[in-house]
């Protein structure tokens, strides 16, 4: 596809199959080049998951996503809303993208109720009983509503992230963006929060994960995305990529992870 | 013998939990505290017994100066001139007015009465965590008190209250309003210059920094005397301030850049992460700032917020340079009567003006130490 797109024009996409296009998207920091030419195309319900190196971008593309980072070139749009510097649009994606981080930035000022309805209160204008009746709806999801009333601080991490997966999805997103979501746990609570978004996945969510549970990517992902060093190296169906890898770089990655 | 002791290394099964035991009597109790705190070496056992010998030194005749040897009631200064070893309570009681007033007329003082008394309601009301309806007593305080007190203090015609120049003020309440004005405002003033300071705006930035470092930059006289004589320059003929406005103003502006200094520093102690969850979940900036950075950084700050509320309590004393009578301008003045003149009226002066800040400066600093133990439960990471 070689559409180049105005800025503020919607592309020429089916906006009903498509929620992420990312169309030659480079980034740098400073004179570092961490993104290069990436063009990837998620379509709505999705499971992307994202691997590679530490230090390849993958972090960095799926927080351009959400406009966390800044890109320089090329262009992302997402349900529709092509990313730029317009405060407005931005404002949009982020309500329609969740975000679950590897620290879970939960907001220890807050109970985990009030973590919760924060962004419906104030961002989407709900009433506040409304707003509590939603987010205990989604802790009950992710099985901890009877934690609602302590502060993050006395959870454990395990908890801490299916708090914040129920924290985004009290937005009610379109998308879910995971940025390693199991990279600071302790081994024992990995699984409760692979579950969660297991559960999320099979009742149709678009997730983009960035990940290194190999195990969760080959069950989950309808199709798995490698990065090394700021490129797109392979994108296979999970199947195909851990049996059949074709890229040189891909074998060598999968031979060190995977034992 | 090495052998065999990988031997009994080697595999091991626990057959009975070790029994959970109470601790050794020597680590718990009254001698065991005395041990451990006054004489853990000869050093501090040696430190110990100077430092009682000091206090029974000192504090006794300190006490006997101020309670037994003291004139409580005179009608003048010769009882006072025939103990001097004792402090003259009695002058005290007497300027007590004068002290708290100034010179504001003896009919309408009252209206200071109530002002103090509506005000010191207000801030019970607004401090206290389990206050019931607080927002309503934030309301008053921050809305209509103001304008209560402008005009009870000042006097309006339409209520028939006579009007009293802020050249007839003086005393505690002088000291007070200064205070309080000054609390109130820098706050809010020195967060904006922190957001300011940080700021990706170059113009923003430049000019918070620019404000910061000028002010933290001279002598809180200086500020004064610029409030005082370079404000009226900038306003156009006729709009010259209210000469009590002037060094509140000042007072404001001075201690703003403390503040945002302080709350700088906790800015920057928050993650970066919170911002990030922030932005994710769509927060503006405003949000952001109001709901999830703010809230933390400042109660991380709390014991240097204070402070610089302790500074400026005891700043007030300050703006007598520039012709305001404050308490402590007023205790000087009050040494000067003729009636009362003596060797021991400055010390016992002194010592009540001592008091005075004392209490209200211990206060805060109670009300911090609750609030950090209040803020700190449950929320620790």
């Amino acid at each position: 596809m070689t559409v180049e797109p105005a800025p503020g024009v919607p592309l020429a996409f089916d906006p009903d199959s498509l929620a992420i296009a990312m169309i030659g998207v480079h980034k740098w920091y400073g004179a570092f080049h961490v993104l290069r030419n990436i063009n990837l195309d998620v379509r709505r319900g999705e499971r992307i998951v994202i691997c590679g190196p530490s230090g390849s971008g993958k972090s960095t593309l799926i927080r351009c996503i959400n406009r966390l980072e800044e890109h320089q070139q090329g262009s992302i749009v997402v349900d529709g809303v092509e990313l730029t510097a317009d405060l407005k649009r931005i404002d949009t994606v982020r309500r329609d993208v969740g975000m679950v981080f590897q620290q879970f930035n939960l907001f220890p000022h807050l109970t985990i109720l009030e973590n919760c309805t924060l962004a419906p209160i104030w961002v989407k204008k709900m009433p506040k009983r409304e707003a509590e009746e939603l987010a205990m709806r989604l802790l009950t999801r992710v099985k901890i509503p009877e934690q609602a009333g302590k502060y993050p601080g006395q959870l454990s991490g395990g908890q801490q992230q299916r708090v914040a997966i129920a924290r985004a999805l009290c937005m009610n997103p379109k998308i879910m963006l995971f940025d390693e979501p199991t990279s600071a746990l302790d081994p024992e609570m990995v699984k409760e929060v692979l579950d969660t978004m297991t559960g999320l996945a099979q009742d149709g969510m678009t997730m983009i994960v960035v990940t290194h549970e190999m195990g969760f990517a080959r069950e989950i992902a309808d199709r798995v995305v490698f990065m090394d060093n700021g490129e797109i190296v392979e994108i296979n169906a999970p199947k195909e990529f851990f049996e059949n890898p074709q890229h040189e770089r891909t074998k060598l990655f999968l031979s060190q992870i995977l034992h | 013998m090495t052998d065999a002791r990988l031997d009994v290394l080697a595999a091991y099964v626990r057959v009975a939990p070790e029994p959970i035991l109470p601790a050794p009597i020597f680590s718990r109790g009254v001698l065991a505290w005395t041990r451990a705190n006054l004489f853990s070496s000869w050093i501090s056992g040696a430190l110990t017994l100077v430092s009682l010998a000091l206090c029974l030194w000192l504090v006794p005749p300190l006490i006997a100066w101020a309670t037994i040897d003291a004139v409580w009631s005179a009608p003048d200064g010769a009882l006072c001139r025939a103990h001097q070893d004792g402090a003259c309570w009695a002058f005290i009681a007497q300027k007590m007015d004068y002290f708290r007033y100034g010179s504001y007329p003896q009919t309408e003082r009252w209206r200071v009465d109530l002002t103090e008394i509506v005000g010191a309601a207000l801030v019970v009301w607004l401090l206290w965590p389990r206050a019931p309806r607080r927002a309503i007593g934030a309301a008053l305080f921050f809305i209509a008190f103001p304008i209560l007190a402008f005009i009870l203090l000042r006097g309006s015609d339409w209520f028939d209250l006579p009007i009293v120049d802020t050249v007839l003020w003086g005393g505690i309440f002088v000291s007070l309003l200064t205070a309080l004005v000054g609390i109130v405002f820098s706050l809010p003033l020195g967060v904006l210059l922190a957001l300011g300071r940080r700021s990706h705006l170059p113009v923003v930035k430049l000019a918070s920094v620019i404000y910061i470092e000028f002010v933290r930059g001279v002598p809180f006289i200086t500020v004064l005397f610029m409030a005082n004589f370079m404000l009226p320059l900038f306003l156009p003929e006729g709009w010259a301030p209210d000469r009590l406005l002037r060094p509140l103003v000042g007072t404001v502006l001075f201690a703003a850049a403390y503040m945002a200094e302080e709350v700088r520093g906790g800015l920057q102690s928050i993650n970066k992460g919170q911002f990030e969850g922030a932005m994710a979940l769509g927060l503006n900036f405003w949000r952001m700032m109001g709901l999830v950075i703010l809230p933390q950084a400042l109660t991380l700050v709390i014991p240097g917020i204070v402070n610089t509320f302790i500074g400026l309590f005891k700043d007030t004393t300050l703006v007598s340079v520039v012709g305001l009578l404050d308490f402590l301008a007023t205790v000087e003045n009050a040494f000067k009567d003729t009636v009362w003149i003596g060797p021991t009226i400055a010390p016992t002066g002194y010592a009540f003006a001592a008091l005075f800040y004392f209490v209200f400066c211990f206060a805060m600093s109670r009300y911090q130490a609750y609030m950090e133990r209040r803020l700190g439960r449950g929320r620790r990471r």
